[in-house]
């Protein structure tokens, strides 16, 4: 699903966040990506988001060439792809539900699919009866889960977390972690970028580990 | 290694193997229905940026107010022009045609002919002037009246002065007149008195090329104005760019509400400097009609008319349009996810 190829990213004025990485994610896998701030996970999603390209290498998500995606093709690349943010990205000038059918109304559904999809993802997180709530009186964990209906609502093949735990105590980060292995158990690929490594052993998915932009060996927690 | 990306061509080997019924769009959406949406979604948009609009009708208005009087200042010169032009259309008919005559019609003769002249249906009224009576009257108005004495004959003709018939006759029905009385045997000189319609034409034509490219300068500033209050917006919807441009909107998807907000506020300043036409027009109708009374006339002041009135508003819609245009592109590619 996705494939590293040898991937350096330098940013301009000489920091080297990527250092020649290489890795595979196969399709339906749950991998968890970790290391200190500042060796390269941000950086590794980017990429994966298209917010960056590399320097050099090659990165292929779900079999394309991201290199040979052209600017105009970039919306339409992630789309398919969710994505869930430490800082949640809420819009807090709308309701939950509104924030959650942005990536519909983006992509084109009509409105009634767009209602039946909405409330579906916010059943999913257990939020449905929040729907028509401003994001903003929301708790923080509230907030998290509101992010992750959106990134789900548009069903993408592969999901890309940051960090999604950073601010939640550990009884909402296991349950956060917990909606992220249902999604993976009906077949999403999902990797989780998270320095909570407490949280982390106690899951048994793969683990990435950076280190400066490079690759610590690959370990089964 | 340089700083530039290059972009290799991928190793056939290291390419990923397509999984067997891994569909070529990750999420689905049937063309129809997207054509659906995205029409839905013009709709949507359409709605939502005008709401937006009157939800903040104090910010929104001053914005309108402005377009609206640039608007205005050369709509109502052009409807003044077209008012001033139906009125000298009128008075195209007052054009005089003066006959001056041989020297050797005598006066009786040629007050034999102003009664023959005005038994025509095409003329409303002759009066003549005898060569004596045109010199006193050069005598009294040019002060020349010592070197006019000291002539031995006097050089001036006896004179026609010929009023063509109904209030609205054209210069071209006048010309016809002025052709056929210049053949006249008695006639020696015709002299068709329409300078002053023309020259009333030419300042007209002059006073419309002024409010054109005012009108042209002022849509300027109205494209300055939307493109201004556009950019603003923009960076109040800093976040939600932001957001919408991670979850995959299109950059069309982004500028939409933007070029929907222009619009509104060109089509809003439309219908303002048409509302201030309509107000001045009111203001100026009781004054016109009292004026037209005292000439006896049922002149009474013509506004910008259906089609016109739609031309505006279609015209300040698209110029609202067009400001938000010009700088969406630029804006908005300055707000990429970081």
């Amino acid at each position: 699903m996705i494939q590293f190829d040898d991937v350096s990213k330098r940013y301009e004025g000489g920091h080297t966040a990527l250092n020649h990485l290489s890795f595979q994610i196969e399709r339906n896998e749950m991998v968890f990506l970790t290391g200190h701030s500042g060796a390269g996970k941000s950086t590794l999603l980017k990429l994966i988001m298209m917010m960056e390209r590399p320097t050099s290498g090659q990165v292929f998500v779900d079999g394309k060439n991201l290199n040979r995606l052209p600017a105009r093709k970039i919306p339409e690349h992630r789309r398919g792809v969710g994505v869930v943010f430490q800082n949640h990205q809420l819009l807090f000038d709308r309701s939950v539900f509104d924030n959650v059918a942005l990536p519909l109304i983006i992509a084109g559904f009509q409105p009634r699919d767009v209602g039946r999809r909405v409330r579906a993802a916010l059943d999913k997180v257990g939020l449905l009866d929040k729907e028509k709530k401003n994001p903003i009186t929301l708790s923080g964990g509230e907030q998290q889960r509101v992010g992750i209906a959106r990134a789900v609502v548009n069903k993408p093949a592969l999901l890309l977390a940051d960090e999604p735990t950073g601010n939640l105590d550990p009884e909402l980060s296991a349950e956060i972690m917990h909606l992220f292995e249902q999604f993976n158990q009906v077949g999403v690929t999902i990797l989780i970028a998270s320095h909570d490594l407490s949280l982390i052993a106690r899951l048994p998915h793969r683990l990435i580990s950076l280190k400066a932009g490079q690759l610590l060996r690959p370990e089964v927690a | 290694m340089s700083a530039t990306p290059t972009r290799r061509q991928p190793k056939r080997s290291l390419a990923p193997v397509r999984e067997p019924g891994a569909g070529a769009s990750i999420s689905p959406v049937q063309l129809k229905d997207r054509w659906r949406g995205y029409w839905a979604n013009q709709k949507v948009v359409a709605r939502q940026t005008l709401l937006r609009l009157v939800a903040q009708p104090a910010s929104s208005m001053m914005t309108v107010l402005v377009i609206g009087i640039a608007l205005a200042l050369p709509v109502v010169m052009l409807v003044s022009l077209s008012n001033i032009e139906q009125l000298g259309r009128g008075w195209d008919g007052a054009a005089r045609i003066s006959l001056f005559l041989k020297r050797d019609v005598s006066d009786d003769n040629a007050r034999g002919l102003a009664d023959r002249l005005e038994q025509r249906k095409d003329i409303a009224a002759v009066q003549f002037t005898s060569a004596s009576e045109a010199l006193d009257e050069f005598r009294q108005l040019s002060g020349y009246g010592e070197v006019l004495d000291s002539l031995e004959s006097n050089p001036l003709p006896g004179v026609l002065v010929v009023t063509p018939a109904g209030g609205d006759v054209d210069a071209d029905t006048s010309r016809t007149l002025f052709d056929e009385l210049s053949m006249l045997p008695d006639v020696d000189q015709a002299k068709l008195d329409l300078e002053w319609v023309q020259r009333l034409h030419a300042m007209m034509d002059i006073g419309k090329r002024i409010s054109l490219s005012l009108g042209f300068l002022l849509s300027l500033g109205v494209l300055l104005v939307i493109g201004n209050t556009i950019k603003l917006a923009i960076e109040a919807r800093r976040d939600e760019i932001v957001v919408v441009k991670l979850v995959g909107g299109t950059d069309a998807f982004v500028r939409r509400p933007f070029l929907y907000t222009g619009f509104w506020y060109g089509l809003g300043g439309g219908i303002t400097a048409w509302l201030i036409l309509q107000f001045s027009m009111l203001l100026l109708a009781g004054p016109v009609s009292m004026l037209s009374g005292l000439y006896e006339s049922e002149y009474s002041l013509t506004g910008l008319g259906f089609g016109n009135t739609l031309m505006l508003w279609l015209t300040s819609g698209f110029l609202g349009w067009m400001g938000a245009w010009l700088v969406v592109g630029r804006q908005l590619k300055s707000i990429e996810p970081r």
